[in-house]
């Protein structure tokens, strides 16, 4: 009875939490699923809708670019993450195995990038952006370049590879280098494909956080065309001023891609092995 | 083991990571440091050098501390809720119950959505006819102002920050409570501890590294927040939710004044390097092997 007693209290918190974590989004479902015969203000409110329709969803769909977001976001985090696994991969590989005159040096300095928070250096950031021509209104190629490159590689996933390969045993290089590859070769051929759990784990982070980012494409994108989904989002409370049911219809679309890729890699995300790896 | 390698393999393999750490990362940070004794606000294309003028001007400004004391207040309310709480959902999780990676998936959720939506979301909430209002009235009470009353703005910005939280710092408290021995619990449980002995005896002890770390990544975390601020208060009103880093991005990009944004930016980057330097090297030195 006892153990009966306290594993309903704690489904009971659980279930309590659970439902305060998705309430934010039940209700912006529910107000996106009110007609225009429903007022959406009502008191009591009501969950579900009374007055039950789609046409906020194809209403806003019709009025905002959504797959045009979607495409950027695409193109900006797929971008990033290809980036950042080659750059940290590599950048990773002799802070591993080899020895070299500095490597003390550039060890502590990808360290220190860590202290250094984004917010920070960001106007700076964006006048080299600038100056390289790397924006929007130059072509829509250099806007995308520019939105990846300060992100294109980070310490933490320097570190997570340089990890990797100090797990790799040594005598699978010795044994390819007598067999003749060379030092490239053995990089992309043989050690490349024994890091690839610590891959996986580096590019769905990066991804999140790539998809997720705000503050940089609201500096320095001037274009609608150009707008990641974050960006186009926001931007629904400008253009629907007050129509609550056009921007939470809004707001749920966008979500959509990303709660599948979630689902999809939840373990990833929900196992615990790869515990502070998404910036917080 | 041989040297396979030639002599500049190295720093080739190192060099085009290298090269974007310095452009976007080295490179602004000293910019912003050498920016900082410009003034910017009189003429955008021909600043004056002024020294330190930026630094007494910010030391001056009753805004600058504002703002600074809310950054704080973020910190002061958030970090203790954010370190003690998801650790209580972690030990309910981590008893040997069903449905626990439904229980995961939900209080992560907030974790992956992007912040926007999320703020968003809590907007309606928020509104002044809006749900929350509801249950504010049910109460007796008059309908709080949650985002336009400067008494509430920065708390209810808060409670965003905090509630998208919860699940992350939850899953590092969950990896950490596997490596409490469990023959510990057993002993408890002959002892006949209750919950509340059981885990103030075991599992805090245990996990105290654990708590220090969740304690300075939200610390630094919460003096980085600009998104929710941005989508819900900008900063108003009144400057009453209004922190560092969107007073900086306010100031760089909306008043053009860079000199007087790059001094607040100094500022923040000494407080959050205080934080990094406590972090990496009292917590996180296994992870970089220090």
């Amino acid at each position: 009875m006892k153990r009966f007693l306290e594993k309903f209290s704690i489904h009971f918190v659980l279930i309590a939490v659970s439902l305060l974590s998705i309430f934010p989004f039940i209700w912006l479902i529910s107000t996106s699923l009110k007609g225009n015969s429903e007022n959406i203000f009502a008191y009591p409110p009501t969950i579900i809708p009374k007055d039950f329709t789609w046409a906020n969803y194809v209403g806003v769909w019709h009025r905002v670019d959504f797959i045009g977001y979607f495409v950027n976001s695409m193109i900006v985090a797929g971008g990033t993450v290809l980036l950042n696994l080659i750059l940290s991969a590599m950048a990773g590989y002799p802070l591993a195995r080899m020895e070299f005159k500095g490597k003390k040096i550039a060890f502590f300095s990808i360290l220190a990038t860590i202290m250094i928070p984004f917010q920070a250096i960001m106007l700076p950031v964006y006048l080299i952006t600038l100056k390289l021509h790397l924006v929007d209104s130059v072509s829509d190629v250099a806007g995308f370049i520019g939105l990846i490159m300060p992100f294109a590689v980070s310490a933490f996933g320097i570190f997570l590879m340089r990890q990797a390969f100090l797990g790799i045993p040594k005598e699978m290089e010795e044994a390819a280098i007598i067999d003749g590859c060379s030092v490239w070769q053995l990089f992309w051929k043989v050690l490349i494909p024994m890091v690839k759990p610590s891959l996986a784990v580096l590019a769905i982070f990066t991804f999140i956080g790539s998809w997720g980012e705000f503050l940089w494409p609201s500096i320095v994108l001037t274009k609608e065309s150009m707008y990641t989904l974050p960006v186009g989002v926001n931007n629904l409370q400008g253009m629907f001023s007050s129509n609550w049911r056009y921007i939470a219809a809004g707001s749920i679309l966008s979500t959509i891609p990303i709660l599948i890729f979630f689902l999809a890699m939840q373990k990833y995300f929900i196992s615990g092995e790869n515990e502070g790896a998404v910036k917080g | 083991m041989f040297k396979y390698y030639g002599k500049y393999a190295p720093y080739l393999f190192l060099l085009p990571a290298g090269l974007v750490l310095l452009i976007f990362f080295f490179i602004p940070f000293f910019q912003t440091v050498y920016l900082s004794f410009f003034d910017y606000s009189s003429s955008i294309y021909h600043p004056a050098l002024v020294g330190i003028d930026n630094y007494i001007k910010l030391f001056h400004s009753p805004v600058f501390y504002k703002v600074l004391w809310n950054t704080f207040l973020y910190l002061f309310v958030a970090v203790p809720i954010l370190a003690i709480f998801p650790l209580f959902i972690a030990i309910l999780i981590n008893q040997k119950i069903r449905g626990v990676t439904l229980y995961k998936i939900l209080i992560y959720l907030p974790v992956i959505v992007s912040i926007v939506v999320a703020a968003i979301a809590f907007k309606w909430l928020y509104a002044d006819q809006g749900i929350l209002n509801y249950l504010v009235t049910l109460f007796g009470m008059k309908p709080i102002g949650w985002l336009t009353d400067p008494n509430w703005a920065l708390y209810s910005v808060i409670i965003v920050t905090i509630w998208k939280g919860i699940g992350y710092y939850m899953i590092i408290y969950l990896a950490a409570l596997m490596s409490v021995p469990q023959e510990l619990y057993e002993a408890c449980d002959i002892d006949g501890a209750n919950f509340l002995t059981k885990h103030l005896t075991v599992t805090i002890p245990h996990i105290m590294p654990t708590i220090a770390l969740v304690t300075t990544i939200s610390a630094i975390s919460a003096m980085k927040v600009f998104a929710e601020i941005y989508v819900m208060t900008k900063g108003g009103p009144l400057n009453s939710s209004k922190t560092i880093v969107y007073y900086i991005y306010e100031r760089a990009f909306e008043n053009l004044d860079l000199g007087y944004a790059s001094a607040m930016a100094v500022v923040l980057l000494v407080i959050v390097m205080a934080f990094s330097l406590i972090n990496i090297f009292c917590f996180e030195r296994n992870k970089y092997q220090l």
